[in-house]
């Protein structure tokens, strides 16, 4: 268990150190001088320059490369003397729009991010694992047709469309949610909650199409297992085979798929998050795209990678617990 | 279990059986009005190939078809019609007076739970009152009584950390907890190699010999059911085509299907040393 676990950390880091150099490539190699950008429009080539020694960008490509490693575990300091800024890890560089440590502007948008990956996650669990079931039980009868339909349609809607006609529908014409208003819950939880309830509708319908159709498969594979067949020779209520012997072993491959959707979606939703106006990483990095915000983009990125890889490795672990396969070797 | 002396009836009664499964061209019989009894602590054996409806007129008895499947036709255990009983009598039974053991015993038993909670989950859904501990008490009995060595042990252990025979052990002592009066094995050696099919089915005869329980013995293996069973139904395509004392139908079939049957396999009057050669080749 402790060496499963070992090796999985170190194929965490190995993953991870990996995004770091590619992201970094990309990002600060092959784009275009950045030095040049924050000078600005009244600039001399001794500014530049001053700019570059100040970010370290005169430096060798590896310098860099390391440095920023540093910074990320360490912190660093651009400049030197009395210019010199103190960057605390895990420091992803300052913007080059508004000069702010990128590590701060992240957090202070996570909140949001978290609140709507949380509250979609939990809305297309709900509905996606009880819509599969419902299927399942009444296979081939009209509410399984219906739920079908039902599924097709979610996928098959882009999350831009289905924002922008449930923003038309549901607070222009009905006029039933208020129009969106920064709050804090503190000060108006019912504002607050109509802040949200559109994005995580609009984040969970695709998800809970597909989480659906994996659960309803599942389910219906798990009651033809033989194990099934002897659990009903063995006297068992429906009730409780359907509960201990094919819930359990048909919902496992969920939390897989589940763990790698929630750590997605926490990184940021672009498309929801634009389109309502709400202000978290998905946001930050749809702007920063299109004011090529280098060390933003970059910033959100591996932010987006690290917790993808967490979550591959929660999952990991989680299955070794679920799955006593995997957890207990063959032993005869 | 209840049987008294003076009692005459045989433990199962099986009139006019019939399962049909609707197809778009009328009903299929997969099994056409089978008759046949077993005698209270009787072993019958039944035989045919795959596709004969050997294992349907089993799942019938449990009451365990497939959806769809239709059936009709008669069968009376101790006394009372199983085919009148509502689903929910019919799991008072299911487990508890007809228990059965399955052909292959890897994916007869739900990998995620260990052996000891699938033993005794039955005794539990069937006794009231039962602690979690005199459950596993009674599974560890059950195992021991299968010779699972270090069954105290063994009894926390996952399906796939057992080896194929020990699985099958661990299917029978699932039976074996609820002490039923019937036991139906479904080719419970066919996924096994020949040595230990050999050990399970003294372990079957020893269970019938300890606690006098019917056994019915599905297989389409002759050589099995000539070690075990005292009556012998022979199917073909849903017919019985002949039926009989084991000994009478292996020595002097009426059938010339059955005398196919017996000829397609290794006789078992041959000289012993011959018999042990030819299935020794048939191992490997």
């Amino acid at each position: 268990m402790i060496r499963v676990l070992v090796n999985r950390l170190l194929g965490m880091a190995v993953v991870l150190f990996l995004v770091c150099a590619f992201t970094y490539v990309i990002f600060f190699v092959l784009s275009p001088d950045p030095a040049v950008q924050i000078c600005g429009k009244n600039c001399t080539p001794e500014a530049i320059d001053q700019i570059r020694a100040n970010l370290g960008l005169d430096q060798p490509f590896w310098t860099q490369f390391w440095t920023f490693l540093g910074g990320l575990f360490a912190g660093r300091t651009y400049g030197t003397g009395a210019n010199a800024i103190e960057c605390v890890a895990p420091c992803l560089g300052y913007s080059f729009q508004s000069s702010q440590p990128v590590t701060d502007m992240i957090l202070q948008r996570l909140p949001v991010s978290v609140t709507v990956a949380v509250g979609a996650a939990v809305l297309w669990l709900l509905a996606g694992v009880s819509a599969g079931l419902v299927s399942a039980v009444r296979e081939g009868r009209f509410a399984d047709r219906f739920i079908a339909g039902l599924t097709l349609t979610g996928m098959s809607v882009p999350n831009y469309v289905l924002a922008l006609s449930l923003q038309f529908l549901l607070v222009v014409t009905l006029g039933w949610l208020p129009f969106p208003q920064a709050v804090a819950f503190g000060d108006d939880p019912g504002q607050w909650f109509a802040n949200f309830l559109m994005p995580w509708i609009v984040l969970s319908i695709g998800a809970a199409a597909v989480y659906t159709r994996l659960t309803r498969a599942n389910v219906i594979e798990t009651l033809q297992e033989n194990y099934v067949r002897t659990a009903r020779a063995k006297g068992l209520s429906p009730g409780l085979v359907w509960r201990r012997h094919a819930l359990r072993p048909a919902l496992t491959p969920i939390v897989t798929i589940f763990g790698m959707d929630f750590a997605g979606l926490l990184g940021g939703a672009l498309i929801t998050e634009t389109v309502f106006g709400l202000n978290g990483v998905g946001k930050l990095a749809a702007d920063s795209i299109t004011k090529n915000d280098q060390p933003v983009i970059m910033g959100v990125t591996l932010l987006a990678a690290f917790l993808v890889v967490v979550g591959n490795m929660v999952v990991d672990l989680l299955y070794t617990a679920i799955d006593p396969r995997v957890r207990v070797g063959s032993s005869a | 279990m209840t049987a008294s002396h003076e009692d005459e009836r045989p433990l199962l009664r099986v009139r006019g059986l019939t399962v049909a499964f609707p197809t778009a061209a009328g009903a299929t019989e997969v099994v056409k009005s089978l008759d046949f009894d077993l005698a209270r602590g009787g072993a019958l054996g039944i035989v045919g190939e795959s596709g004969s409806g050997k294992s349907m007129t089993s799942l019938a008895i449990m009451g365990l078809l497939p959806k769809g499947a239709e059936r009709t036709g008669s069968i009376e255990f101790d006394g009372a019609e199983l085919t009148a009983l509502k689903e929910r009598e019919m799991q008072a039974v299911r487990g508890d007076r007809i228990a059965m053991v399955f052909q292959d015993p890897l994916s007869s038993l739900n990998p995620y739970y260990t052996v000891g909670t699938q033993i005794a989950e039955a005794y539990r859904s069937h006794r009231t009152g039962v602690t979690r501990r005199q459950a596993r008490r009674v599974a560890i009995e059950a195992m021991e009584r299968v010779h699972i060595r270090d069954a105290a042990r063994r009894v926390d252990h996952y399906p796939h950390q057992f080896s194929g025979g020990m699985r099958q052990r661990v299917m029978i002592a699932m039976t074996l907890s609820m002490e039923p009066d019937l036991i139906i094995a479904d080719e419970p050696t066919t996924a096994l190699d020949v040595t230990v099919q050999a050990q399970i089915l003294d372990l079957l005869a020893e269970i019938r010999r300890d606690t006098g329980a019917g056994l019915i013995l599905i297989t389409h293996d002759l050589a099995v059911v000539s070690e075990v069973a005292d009556h012998l139904v022979v199917m073909r395509e849903g017919d019985l085509v002949e039926q009989g004392t084991a000994e009478r139908v292996f020595c002097d079939p009426r059938e010339p299907y059955t005398r196919m049957l017996l000829d397609a396999v290794p006789r078992i009057d041959d000289e012993i040393g011959l018999l042990k050669t030819t299935t020794a080749e048939e191992d490997r």
